[in-house]
């Protein structure tokens, strides 16, 4: 209960951020940064809850930006409806591959692989089909109305993509402290021992993948909606998939707020680095690399980790070796 | 209806180009058969190493096929040091680590390349790399033949090395029993970082044989290193025999299929195949169910 008053409190300050902060620059930095923390939120459902590391969730991504932006574009339909097809489709596609793959019981290495495969056939495809502006993109036309999901100010776009985020946390608090949630954890500990107490692994595997999916389909509804332009590599390219992963490593994975610690801890050092040694091609991505391979190597639990290992040095609990 | 005499040069070359990719793929399923992971920064080094080819001409004039002496040996000290320092050190106990800190590395190599060297293509320019010799009434590239040849060469090598020495049979006991080769005096950090340096070894090998007739830019990896995958994946995933046989299968189906289909849905067919695998056969065509 403590976790969910502090959950809301925070999201309640960052939801006035625009009330003070009159900068339209760092009010679009702290957008991006809560849009990465959903990014890494909808990775952490299932690689920190149901133990399964996707490399290739760009996957859910582009498919609910590529469903809302061609829905509009081909066949007139409202931003808002395609707002929810783009979460269901994400949730669908997440369910088809899972069930393509966890069927065999492929994880780990083989599992990581086979999400970035579909993300490459997925891109491929959407290059080569006409129906989503193959190579050049897809563009959707201005028209700055909220009733098309397209707004004046960035505050408006500011709450929009806060209330997503929101629903993803509050899901992920859920899961915490749900049945659901502790059967994936049982199954991400021990598969095989959560079946023997009766947690069909296969099912709860799939509604991880799905809820995940299913964030993940909104964030790129919320970046078409956005940006209004996609093209194959931003919609399943690996840039996207790189973020999500990271933003939940860096933060701490498995853990409620660790997405939100990353995805601020992250934006502010890019931002650093941009400031020293300036917009180069291909830096930003290096800097965001050597952090992974830092942490991974010296913080593999994460931010949130390292923050519960001095917690319990303090209390003198003994825990901080885990 | 598809004339025979197209579609026999086509699955030629198919064969040739599946060769490359079974020489990329052959490190790959060395490395995934020893140490369990997936290696992605695969693609990554493959490119340090076409860089590496590209700046000895470049610089030193030295031909791509004499580049051989130098450019394995160099990947191999790159790959014994990064798996000795790095990515030995990641575990923490859970391989999804180690599969995050290759993953890390082919970000930052990838994007220093991109920094250093900027996205332009860079090509080798030989006197022999539009040379053509005439095989069963098809006309081949003789660096594509050099390659196919070396692909082989490479393939025997490696399967004498498993089979009939020290260091064959220490790699093999560590992939079977990480424990027992430990209790046998087996140095464990010392081979699992021989085995991988031995598989980016022949990413060097593949990148001299590679260089005369594809060119390079910071993203070539990406390309190679999937398909690399769906031959590992085809093959079963630490089978020797089964990526060559990958390789070849890969490369005749695009080749095809770029015929058939044209040459940006091509690679679709590629694709196809990794997920019918994966439906049918997910332990590959020679690999044993875990």
């Amino acid at each position: 209960m403590r976790q969910l008053i502090i959950l809301l409190a925070i999201f309640a300050l960052i939801a006035l951020t625009p009330l003070w902060l009159t900068s339209e620059f760092w009010l679009n930095a702290v957008l991006l940064t809560v849009y990465a923390a959903l990014l890494g939120q909808a990775w952490n459902i299932l690689a920190g809850f149901g133990g399964q590391f996707s490399f290739g969730h760009a996957l859910f991504f582009g498919t609910g930006a590529y469903c809302v932006a061609v829905l509009q574009i081909q066949f007139g339909v409202n931003p808002w409806i395609g707002f929810v097809l783009g979460g269901l489709l994400g949730a669908l596609v997440a369910l088809a591959m899972g069930f393509l793959t966890f069927r065999y019981g492929l994880r780990g290495s083989y599992f990581a692989l086979v999400t970035l495969a579909f993300a490459e056939v997925f891109r491929i495809l959407s290059n080569s089909v006409s129906f989503t502006g193959a190579g050049e993109g897809i563009l959707i036309p201005l028209d700055r109305q909220a009733s098309q999901m397209q707004f004046t100010q960035l505050s408006s776009y500011f709450w929009l993509i806060c209330a997503i985020t929101l629903a993803c946390f509050l899901t992920v608090w859920w899961l915490q402290n749900g049945r659901l949630g502790a059967r994936m954890m049982a199954v991400r500990d021990n598969e095989e021992a959560a079946a023997a107490i009766g947690v069909n692994a296969m099912s709860v595997k799939l509604q991880a993948i799905a809820l995940s999916g299913f964030f993940s389909g909104l964030a790129g509804v919320f970046y078409a909606q956005k940006f209004l332009y996609l093209d194959p590599s931003i919609a399943f390219g690996p840039a996207v998939s790189v973020e999500s992963l990271l933003v939940a490593i860096v933060g701490g994975i498995g853990t409620l707020f660790g997405p939100l610690l990353g995805a601020a801890v992250l934006h502010i050092f890019a931002e650093l680095v941009r400031h020293v040694i300036g917009d180069e091609p291909g830096l930003s991505m290096a800097v965001y690399g050597s952090i992974l391979v830092i942490m991974v190597l010296f913080a593999p639990r994460g931010i949130a980790g390292i923050g519960r290992s001095v917690r319990s040095v303090l209390k003198g609990t003994g825990d901080a070796g885990r | 209806m598809i004339n025979f005499s197209i579609l026999l040069p086509s699955i030629l070359n198919g064969l040739t180009t599946g060769a490359l990719y079974a020489l990329v793929a052959l490190g790959l399923t060395l490395i995934y058969g020893v140490l369990h992971i997936i290696n992605f920064a695969h693609g990554a080094l493959l490119m340090v190493a076409m860089y590496l080819v590209y700046f000895l001409y470049k610089l030193f004039g030295l031909d791509p096929y004499l580049a051989l002496l130098v450019v394995p040996a160099a990947m191999f000290v790159i790959g014994y040091v990064l798996q000795r320092t790095i990515i030995g050190n990641a575990s923490h106990g859970r391989d999804e680590n180690i599969l995050l800190v290759t993953l890390g590395l082919s970000i930052v190599i990838e994007n220093l390349a991109l920094f250093f060297f900027a996205s332009d293509t860079q090509v080798v320019d030989t006197p022999y790399a539009f040379d053509v010799v005439e095989l069963f009434g098809a006309f081949l590239p003789v660096p594509k033949v050099i390659a196919f040849v070396g692909a082989l060469l490479t393939a025997l090598a490696l399967w004498l090395l498993m089979g009939w020495t020290d260091l064959g049979r220490a790699i093999r006991a560590l992939a079977r029993e990480r424990k027992g080769a430990r209790l046998v005096g087996i140095n464990v950090d010392h081979i699992f970082a021989m085995s991988f340096g031995i598989g980016i070894g022949v990413l060097g090998i593949a990148a001299c044989l590679l260089l005369p007739t594809y060119y390079v830019y910071p993203q070539v990896g990406h390309g190679f290193v999937l398909i690399a995958f769906t031959i590992v994946v085809l093959g079963g995933m630490g089978s020797f025999i089964g990526a060559l046989l990958g390789g070849f299968i890969i490369g005749v189906v695009e080749a095809v299929g770029g015929l058939v289909l044209g040459e940006s849905l091509g690679q679709i067919g590629i694709f196809v195949i990794f997920i019918l695998v994966l439906l049918f056969r997910p332990q590959g065509l020679l690999g044993h169910r875990a």
